[in-house]
């Protein structure tokens, strides 16, 4: 710590008392009054060992690439896992190691690791850790250390998961969902060692996401700079601090079952082992209750799916509203839509189960909650497409993954309130329609905004733009190829083929899936290669993109108000900012600029119609 | 090419593909065409939605790409409009949940005719059982299942006594008369699906689960293990027939119950003792 730094805390304190200047002449010199900080600036430690500032390193920004890196590794074994299956779906027999073992530990490999090791990890850990103390207005988390003990965990977490493909018997092969009974027992790959670690491993994601989660919240909650009010927050902080109080309170019951069912496995309690009659035996379990296990499972496993889905809203509402030069329409909705939904996704979980043989009469509950969820979820997007409306769009690549994500969670919105409405759930539940109905809203839609986001702040992070055309190509692919897998899929649900099927033999009905299944295999390969068009454009744009400069998009939000850029520890050199107004003043009326950041005060545009916000 | 186009060419071929889809439903073969009714409304009120949307975004793309010279609108709110898009959306939700409760209601509902049917599922595959001239099944236990009491029977009931014990991994059906199935799993969960019936439940093991159809066509189907059930899953299939009144009782009388096979290995039983003593 630097004795500068010392010395400028005390200034600030000083000076916040009141603000007088910056304003013209005639101009009441409290009109651009912020009240004053309540809390003295915070203390970092700064790492000067190469191992403490890239390794073990405190930096919420150093922490979130770590993150995002991570995650993407995983996120690419996933990638791979899905070549494999789709391989066996569109030409069996093709692979000639597959065997349904095989096929169904990478079924349940690619799930677990692209929902929880994936999408959880690169939207909380990674564009969480990176935007919410600059977005907010702070120098760092609150709790640096804790930090950096979330991302190592997380990292054991991986590697634990990663292990499990070289023990004996290979991973669980028992679907993402863990169901048990079958998951541990035999019958089910990786019921001996498989299991074990992957239950371990999410025990170890739940305590260290717990740690990274404390930290986003109270970030959020105490450490906002001045003038940065709860509702000056832009989407993104607001999406990210609700999907993390989902997390914390949705985690727990997953970390419970992942224990219960350990204990079931290694020391023969029967939480949710009935008494099991197995190759001619009766097996020492009694009593316990499968149904349980789903009930736990989809209390975390429903608000999961807002903790990946509340992030995306957030950020795609800030990319559309600065590449359309235009205020997200309806602010407040938007807040009060994210924090309804949130809440919700806690009354819902059930519709996962209406075919589960739990209390059929549940069906009744849970179809009225799931389809309520569906208004506000309905007016985030009229909200999002209002927002285009006479705005001055700018047709560049992270507009375009902006439309791709409208038209894929749109449609796999609507395709959810299909598997929402209880009995028309009844014919299509565990077939084709119901993964390419996920696969729509919670796979392809929010990859659109983790790529719209990549291609938004890449000019922060690495001070430098990817490359436009390569970015136009690997939209272009990604959208029309994974579009053309999931569109059609839902037909195949229609027919009544089930998911999980390794092969699907010659029923009658399912003969004309054939040539579809070819058919999507063929896109699902394109499209996983066009993931690599972004890897190169990274690597090609680190050497020689084009530099960036400060607030290259023209944006409102603290992020890209930095001193420096890209960002230092510590984010703000001497002094923190002090905003104004909230980040969504585009276009407004009377001002020279299309923008007003905001740290602008009232007294620099006096002459505009710019609302109070 | 302004990449609009290549938008309002991806909400157009969605909308032909679903009018010329060769995949599609197989004909229903049971009650619950009320489910591919609601299936058709989701489809016209959503998928309204979804064009009108979709064509809302590509208009606006066309109509408000980037100028340098123009400026956006700046309106934060429309409190009026907000309104009607919330009610209105509010309108369409009922539409949709209104005619799909109406239909789980019948669902969870059995009419009191139903004959009743024990469908036991193991890893992997099914076998079943029916009522016999009681109407009553007998009831059961995991841990009485032997290769002599293959339904885990409790020997002290006495409605079991008579229970038709099935042979075969496939079931018949009386045409237009409902049938009431009772799921039961000895291991792991399964799912006893036959598409053409649309209906389908999940049997879990220690539990009894239900659901109910009437099949109203006669023909030969197949059934589909849809619950994920361990490595045999994809293989494990059974199937249904649904004949005439005449041929079902035919069928019927053809099969054995629980007393004929108690019956039948008391007498290899004796069989076995008199050749052991000769």
């Amino acid at each position: 710590m630097s004795e500068d730094f010392n010395n400028n805390k005390t200034i600030q304190a000083q000076s916040s008392e009141t603000l007088t200047g910056g304003g013209g002449g005639g101009l009441t010199p409290d009109m651009d009054y912020v009240r004053p900080a309540e809390v003295t600036d915070q203390d970092l430690y700064h790492g000067h060992s190469f191992i403490t500032k890239w390794v073990f390193c405190q930096d919420a920004k150093v922490i979130g690439v770590q993150y995002f890196l991570l995650a993407t590794f995983t996120g690419v074994v996933g990638l791979i896992l899905s070549w494999l299956m789709r391989l066996q779906l569109g030409f069996p027999g093709a692979a000639g190691f597959m065997t349904a073992e095989h096929y169904y530990q990478f079924v349940t490999m690619h799930g677990m690791i692209m929902v929880v090791y994936f999408l959880t990890a690169l939207f909380l850990g990674g564009f969480g850790n990176y935007l919410i103390p600059l977005m907010v207005g702070a120098r760092d988390m609150v709790f640096p250390y804790l930090n950096m003990v979330s991302f190592w965990s997380f990292f054991v977490a991986v590697a634990v998961l990663m292990a499990s493909f070289f023990v004996p018997g290979g991973p669980t092969g028992a679907g993402w969902t863990l169901y048990p009974p079958q998951t541990i027992l035999e019958g089910t790959p990786g019921s001996e060692y498989g299991i074990l670690l992957m239950c371990l491993s999410l025990i170890l994601f739940v305590a260290g996401f717990t740690m990274g989660g404390l930290n986003y919240l109270i970030t959020v909650l105490q450490a906002r700079t001045r003038g940065m009010t709860l509702m000056r927050m832009p989407l993104t902080v607001w999406g990210i601090f609700t999907a993390t109080v989902l997390a914390m309170l949705a985690f727990p019951a997953l970390l419970v079952g992942a224990l219960m069912m350990s204990l079931d496995k290694v020391l023969g309690t029967s939480f949710f082992m009935p008494t099991i009659l197995k190759a001619g035996e009766v097996l020492e379990y009694g009593g316990g209750s499968p149904i349980l296990f789903q009930h736990l499972f989809w209390f975390f496993g429903h608000p999961e799916v807002y903790i990946v889905a509340l992030p995306a809203f957030g950020i795609i509402s800030d990319l559309i509203s600065v590449h359309a030069r235009k205020n997200i329409f309806g602010y407040r909705m938007m807040v009060w839509a994210i924090v309804g939904i949130g809440a919700l996704s806690f009354f819902v979980w059930a519709h996962h189960m209406y075919v589960s043989g739990m209390n059929p009469w549940f069906g009744f509950f849970f179809a009225t909650t799931t389809l309520i969820i569906a208004v506000p979820t309905a007016m985030k997007v009229y909200n999002w497409i209002l927002t285009l409306w006479k705005g001055n769009i700018r047709m560049n690549t992270v507009m375009l993954w902006c439309l791709g994500f409208i038209v894929t969670f749109v449609n796999g919105g609507i395709t959810g309130i299909f598997l929402g409405n209880v009995s028309v759930d009844v014919p299509l539940s565990d077939t084709y329609f119901v993964v390419a109905h996920f696969h729509m809203v919670m796979g392809i839609a929010p990859l659109m905004v983790i790529m719209g986001a990549i291609y938004h702040w890449f000019p922060l992070v690495a001070g430098r733009f990817l490359d436009e055309k390569l970015g136009k190509w690997h939209f272009w692919t990604t959208f029309l190829g994974a579009y053309s897998i999931y569109f059609p899929m839902h037909y195949l649900g229609f027919i009544g083929v089930p998911r999980r099927y390794f092969e699907m033999y010659d029923s009658p009905y399912m003969t004309s899936a054939v040539g579809m299944n070819e058919f999507i295999s063929l896109a699902a390969f394109l499209v996983g290669a066009a993931q690599f068009i972004l890897i190169y454009n990274i690597i090609k744009t680190l050497k020689t993109g084009k530099p960036a400069g400060k607030n290259p998009w023209k944006a409102n939000s603290l992020e890209w108000l930095t001193p420096t850029v890209p960002p230092e520890h510590g984010n703000w050199g001497d002094r923190l900012p002090v905003v104004h107004r909230w980040p969504y003043d585009f276009s407004v009326p009377g001002a020279k600029e299309d923008y007003i950041t905001q740290t602008t005060p009232p007294s620099e545009v006096v002459n505009t119609g710019v609302e109070k916000t | 090419m302004h990449p609009g186009i290549i938008f309002f060419l991806v909400i157009l071929g969605s909308i032909l593909f679903h009018i010329f889809t060769p995949w599609y439903w197989t004909d229903v073969a049971s009650n619950w065409g009320g489910m591919d009714d609601t299936i058709t409304l989701t489809f016209w009120i959503g998928g309204g939605v979804f064009v009108a949307v979709c064509l809302f975004m590509v208009y606006c793309v066309f109509k408000f790409s980037y100028k340098e010279d123009r400026k956006a609108d700046y309106q934060p709110e429309d409190k009026k409009l907000e309104k009607i898009l919330t009610w209105a959306t509010t309108i369409g939700v009922v539409a949709l949940l209104a005619p799909g409760l109406v239909i789980w209601n019948n669902y969870v509902n059995v009419p009191k005719n139903a004959i009743e049917v024990d469908v036991m599922a193991w890893q992997w595959g099914w076998q079943y059982r029916l009522p016999g001239e009681d109407g009553k099944l007998g009831t059961t236990q995991v841990v009485n299942v032997t290769d002599d009491n293959p339904f885990g029977i409790n020997l002290d009931d006495p409605y079991g006594k008579d229970d038709v014990m099935i042979q075969s991994d496939i079931l018949n059906l009386e045409n237009n008369k409902p049938v009431k199935i009772l799921l039961r799993s000895v291991d792991v969960l399964h799912n006893w699906y036959v598409p053409q019936f649309r209906a389908k439940m999940d049997a879990v093991p220690g539990i009894v689960t239900y659901y109910w159809f009437e099949p109203n066509k006669t023909g030969e189907f197949e059934v589909l293990c849809v619950e994920y059930c361990g490595v045999g899953h994809y293989a494990m299939r059974g199937g249904v027939i649904v004949q005439d009144k005449q041929d079902y009782s035919k069928w019927l009388n053809e099969q054995e119950t629980f007393s004929d096979l108690i019956a039948k290995q008391q007498k290899i039983n004796t069989d076995k003792t008199k050749l052991a003593k000769k």
